[in-house]
């Protein structure tokens, strides 16, 4: 198996390993999250919030790789938003996501991988217009990776997810013999409602709409590249990891009744990854302008020096945003009152043709094809 | 008369809009033969009956000396019953066939059409479109086979009568020439400018005529002699832009620095070379050393762009081609050029109509919208242009061509392939200096210079290039030859299409097979392929490869020693980062290429050490790209293969020292898993050490020698290494032929000394003749070896 630098690799791993076997409606669009709806036809469930007790009860404080949480937790998400008056397609339903985190190295300028678990499954549920509410947390360990460790990425969960407004209710540990993996990997899973009318997706982008990314890209990839690496050049680059449930709600409430197409973080592959799985998905052209997109300078610089375009690096506080072309202007406003949104911008648009391609003005009037990366990126010089 | 004989005879080739039927009329009625002519889907047929001697010299005529535009594949004739019919007749065509006929050139303007061009007292005295049938535009304006007028874009200018009445007489030089036309009927030329253009020459904007069209924007008519106001733009120090035949070109006047300079600027062309185009040969002697063969080809039908050295004192401005020992020149090939430059009677820049890495703008609309804020005039017609075609540009080597680009005025002629496919084939070329290849039987169609495919105009010129020669040839692709690169957008294209099964080829492996098909050899050969970067078969980047080849199969016999690529492209974009590659603290704080480069040094060669974005790479592009940031300076490039054009340009062609490179081993590679017994088997691999050659450069640059002396040094240390590289695969394989392809082979100081060695040691050398050594060749390759895989398949099912 091949680790794909993002796209195209681990897309294909999924759709001919596992969606053949797991097939169901849900999982069909290989989206970040799926929107379930529990209750057909049935009232929404009363609101005690027992966030406390579940909280308590999944901490994985002290000896948490003892295991001695409970297996499971029963929790309520909150209730719809919108009222209940309105019928099935008004009514919202509940987001559900996993993923799991491997980084290397564990602590890097800005963050660890405690915030990139917490924060991923929180935008992940954010993507889906979904309100993150509750996250499960499982660890495996290598042997003998220091406590101190864990117990400082354990800190770091703890502060992830106060910040964004989620509890740690329950988790799991598994500590496996030295060399069978490296220091420690996160499995997180999370759950959130989604508000009444909310309904995003990579294929809801029309032509006209605009495309907007939330702030300077690129910097959570490169911070991390030049920790592997060793090469302490930019002693002002950090990993740009952050929770963006509080930028979503601002932009759903700015922007209603389905003017937000699709939300995206850009994680692996970065933006370049993201807007070509919507033009595909749409069967549209997206259509970037270079100047326009945020890169800070030290970014852009580190980018220079390690050959990478900006456009496929990972960032895990920042998202695409794809909304109707007439609330650009609204969109952009909201997004620009949240202190993760201030350097929100429009970078594109949405065309007709050509249809599936990601299309890059260049600053020199040029038009380049930003396509999906197959595998690692090498250079198609000759 | 009893000695009298009937034949049918089929000539299958270019012969169409050639002028073949009328010369078959004059050969059958100048030798008393009866009978008659006929263009069919295939091609042409005739029948002739006359005495058994008159009728073979016929045959003979028609197979040796056909027209000039003519390319005769194959006669074939057969007896048939006589008829004792009087006289010899044209015949009607018959009908639109699948289109297998072939389609010329574009070709030059004939001595006849310009002897009329310049006659005051002809109807076309002047005439921007004179042609004839052994002249003029033909692939650029086919819109679909057979080619007749209907099926170009002359279809909207009627015939006048005059011309109509040359048109259909078998006698006249322009019977079914279907780009006919004069000034009564022919398309008219017009000189634009936005309103506001108030320069010297042109008449102030009061006098315009408003154009109509939405994308025409502020461009107005300025009246008078289009020609003539464009010469004075010209003098004026203005740049023009001037549909040709393939596309617009940006013109200025080559003596102007400022002009020059400025068209730099506007095209963000930083370094790289312009072309010129000169009145005539006298002018280029002014300019350049010409040998035979570089006049041959500068005024040959094709009228490639001529790569030759430029003399000290060669009257042209700096800002043409800056620090370059070569200019490229070459003769006007159209009616328009003519006229514009027997009047300018001095050369000028004519540089593709386009930004920097664009690709050369076509249609009046493309020109009109992207050359807008590159041009202060338009010169320009309504003749559309249907398909773009950048110019040819050739080196010579040894008396003999070296395609550089292979475009306007070969395409789309068919290369002949010694072994076709059983089943049509397409190769998709690679990534840059795009071409691609459509090929059926014993024809290979290669496309005209595509460009660089990440650029969506270019991809699509590509796509849709494909479908046009599919519809012109009449050829569906079974089986489509790709890179093995997953990036290259052609292979993704290869991958996504449908219908059609795709074969993978090397890189490598396609530059050899692609060498091949250019010699007609059918291998297996020693295969020296230096290039830039290929995709491997085992996923790295080679491209410095010695490989034992037929068409079919290939093995890596040995390689350079692979270097990282610390930052992928960005090693690509700057050449001294390959110098920090191979030399990382070995080259000494403080100096040169290490100082030069000194904030980013630690960090490029910790890149490397650590394998940070720094993919292996056996490249002997790279190799040279080292060697020119420690000889020549040049730290970052503008253009491809720019460091390594400068450090052959630098070298001292008497310096006959060589640096040393060891060869060391590497391994023995197993017998070859191919069919057919005679191949050859075993043999010790090896690795080039390239680091050698780069530390002597260092050395002998540290130690004062001349940069001259250390480029030739190094020149003839690579020759030394390939020469040294073929004797050991000798050794394990007997082969004693080298075929020489990929890039770095348009080096022509290179390739002379690495042909003298491997001639002096007693191998045979193909190099490339009609066919770009570098990745515009690429296609003919892939198909040369899908073609053969095809054909070994085939045999092991019978
Ligand atoms: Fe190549
Ligand atoms: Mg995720
Ligand atoms: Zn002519
Ligand atoms: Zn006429």
């Amino acid at each position: 198996l091949a680790h794909g630098a993002g796209g195209k690799a681990s897309r294909t791993l999924v759709e001919a390993v596992f969606l053949p076997s797991f097939r169901n409606p849900h999982l069909e669009p290989l989206a970040d999250g799926a929107v379930l709806d529990l209750h057909p036809g049935t009232a929404p469930p009363d609101g005690e919030a027992p966030d406390g007790g579940a909280q308590n009860g999944g901490g994985l404080d002290g000896e948490a790789a003892h295991g001695r949480a409970p297996d499971g937790v029963s929790l309520d998400v909150g209730e719809p938003v919108g009222g209940g008056a309105g019928g099935p397609a008004t009514t919202g339903g509940l987001a559900f996501t996993t993923d799991s985190y491997v980084v290397t190295p564990l602590f890097f300028p800005g963050g660890d991988i405690g915030d990139l678990a917490v924060n991923g499954t929180v935008n992940d549920l954010a993507m889906c217009g979904a309100r993150p509410a509750h996250l499960s947390a499982a660890f495996i360990i290598e042997e003998g990776f220091p406590v101190e460790h864990l117990r400082r990425i354990a800190t770091t969960m703890a502060g992830a997810a106060r910040a964004a407004g989620v509890t740690i209710v329950t988790g799991d540990t598994k500590v496996v013999q030295r060399g069978k993996a490296d220091g420690c990997y996160i499995t997180t899973a999370g759950v959130g409602m989604v508000p009444s009318g909310v309904r995003l997706g990579a294929d809801a982008v029309r032509p006209g709409d605009a495309v907007i990314v939330s702030g300077p890209i690129g910097e959570h990839g490169v911070t991390v590249m030049l920790a592997r690496g060793r090469l302490d050049i930019e002693a002002e680059l950090v990993s740009d990891t952050a929770p963006l449930n509080g930028l979503t709600a601002r932009l759903l409430e700015a922007c209603p009744d389905g003017r937000v197409r699709c939300l995206r973080d850009a994680t692996r592959g970065g933006v370049a990854t993201v807007l070509n799985e919507i033009a595909r998905s749409s069967e549209v052209a997206v259509i970037i302008t270079e100047e326009a997109v945020p890169v800070r300078p030290v970014v852009r610089g580190a980018c220079e020096l390690l050959g990478i375009d900006p456009l496929y690096v990972a960032c895990e506080g920042r998202m695409v945003a794809v909304v109707a072309g007439e609330s650009a202007d609204a969109a952009l406003a909201a997004l620009r009152s949240h202190p993760l949104g201030e350097e929100a911008a429009v970078v594109g648009r949405v065309a007709e043709d050509p249809p599936g391609l990601v299309l890059l003005k260049t600053g020199f009037g040029g038009t380049r094809i930003v396509d999906v990366l197959v595998g690692d990126p090498l250079p198609r010089i000759c | 008369m009893r000695s009298c004989i009937r034949a049918e005879v089929r000539v299958d080739g270019v012969v169409q809009g050639v002028g073949f039927r009328p010369f078959v009329h004059r050969l059958a009625t100048g030798l008393g033969l009866c009978g008659l002519v006929g263009n069919d889907e295939r091609g042409v047929f005739i029948e002739v009956e006359g005495p058994a001697g008159t009728v073979s010299a016929f045959v003979r005529a028609v197979r040796d000396s056909p027209p000039p535009l003519a390319v005769v594949d194959r006669v074939t004739s057969r007896v048939i019953p006589v008829t004792g019919e009087p006289g010899f007749g044209i015949v009607a065509s018959a009908g639109a066939g699948n289109g297998r006929a072939l389609i010329s050139p574009d070709v030059a303007t004939c001595d006849e059409c310009l002897r009329e061009l310049w006659d005051p007292a002809d109807r076309r005295h002047l005439h921007p479109f004179v042609n004839c049938t052994a002249c003029g535009p033909r692939f650029t304006i086919v819109l679909s086979s057979p080619y007749d007028r209907a099926g170009t874009t002359m279809a909207s200018f009627p015939m006048c009568e005059e011309c109509a009445r040359e048109y259909h007489d078998p006698a006249s030089r322009r019977f079914h020439a279907q780009a006919v036309c004069c000034p009564a009927c022919g398309p008219r030329l017009r000189l634009l400018a936005p309103a506001a253009t108030a320069s010297p020459g042109v008449p102030s904007a009061s006098g315009h005529e408003r154009l109509d069209g939405p994308r025409a924007g502020a461009l107005c008519e300025v009246p008078g002699d289009p020609v003539a106001g464009t010469v004075a733009l010209l003098r004026a120090g203005r740049i023009v832009a001037i549909k040709g035949i393939g596309g617009y070109h940006l013109a200025a006047s080559a003596g102007d620095e400022r002009a020059v300079a400025g068209l730099r600027a506007r095209k963000r062309r930083e370094d790289r070379p312009f072309a010129l185009m000169v009145p005539d040969l006298p002018a280029v002697r002014r300019l350049c050393v010409t040998g035979p063969e570089e006049e041959r080809l500068l005024t040959g039908r094709s009228r490639p762009i001529v790569l030759m050295g430029r003399r000290p004192d060669a009257p042209v401005a700096p800002a043409v081609a800056p620090g370059a020992r070569e200019l490229g020149v070459m003769l006007p090939y159209s009616p328009l050029h003519h006229l514009l430059l027997r009047r300018l009677a001095e050369p000028i820049v004519l540089t593709s109509g386009n930004l920097s890495d664009e690709p050369i703008a076509h249609t009046d609309e493309a020109a009109f919208t992207r050359l807008s804020g590159l041009a202060d005039a338009f010169l320009t017609h309504d003749r559309p242009i249907h398909t773009r075609a950048d110019d040819s540009v050739v080196r010579v080597f040894r008396g003999a061509e070296l395609p550089v680009r292979r475009s306007r005025g070969h395409v789309p002629a068919p290369l002949p392939l010694a072994r076709g496919p059983l089943r049509p084939v397409l190769g998709c070329g690679a990534e840059l200096k795009h071409t691609f290849c459509l090929a059926r039987g014993r024809r290979a169609f290669v496309s005209q210079h595509i460009g660089d495919l990440e650029n969506h105009e270019t991809l699509r010129s590509f796509t849709e290039g494909v479908r046009h020669f599919e519809r012109l040839f009449g050829v569906r692709p079974e089986v489509v030859a790709h890179d093995l690169h997953p990036e290259y957008l052609s292979t993704k294209y290869a991958l996504d299409r449908e219908d059609t099964v795709p074969v993978g080829v090397q890189h490598h492996h396609a530059h050899i097979a692609s060498c091949l098909a250019d010699n007609g050899a059918a291998g297996p050969v020693i295969g020296v392929a230096f290039d830039g970067l290929g995709y491997g078969t085992d996923g790295t980047l080679w491209g410095g490869e010695f490989l034992v080849a037929g068409p079919a199969w290939f093995r890596r016999a040995g390689h350079l020693a692979p270097v990282p690529l610390p930052g992928g492209a960005a090693a690509v974009r700057q050449p001294w980062r390959m110098a920090a590659a191979y030399l990382g603290d070995a080259a000494p704080a403080g100096w040169g290429v290490r100082a030069r480069n000194a904030a980013l040094w630690d960090a490029v060669t910790a890149m490397a050490a650590r394998g940070v974005n720094a993919p292996p790479t056996s490249s002997a592009g790279r190799l040279f790209d080292a060697v020119s940031a420690i000889v020549t300076g040049r730290d970052a490039v503008t253009y491809e293969g720019q460091a390594a054009v400068e450090l052959e340009q630098l070298a001292d062609p008497a310096e006959r020292r060589a640096h040393p490179c060891r060869l060391l081993t590497d391994g023995v590679s197993g017998a070859l898993e191919v069919d057919g017994g005679r191949l050859p088997a075993g043999g010790e691999t090896f690795v080039a050490m390239g680091h050698d050659l780069v530390e002597a450069a260092l050395e002998d640059v540290r130690a004062g020698v001349a940069a001259p002396l250390v480029s030739a040094r190094f020149h003839n240390g690579v020759a030394g290494m390939i020469a040294e590289g073929c004797d050991r695969v000798r050794e394990g394989t007997g082969l004693a032929t080298v075929a020489l392809s990929g890039g770095v082979f348009q080096n022509v100081l290179l390739l002379e000394r690495a042909t003298a060695l491997l001639e002096e040691r007693g191998f045979t050398v193909l190099r490339h003749r009609r066919v770009p050594p570098n990745d515009g060749g690429i296609s003919l390759g892939q198909v040369a070896v899908a073609a053969a895989g095809q054909g070994r398949g085939e045999c092991d099912r019978s």
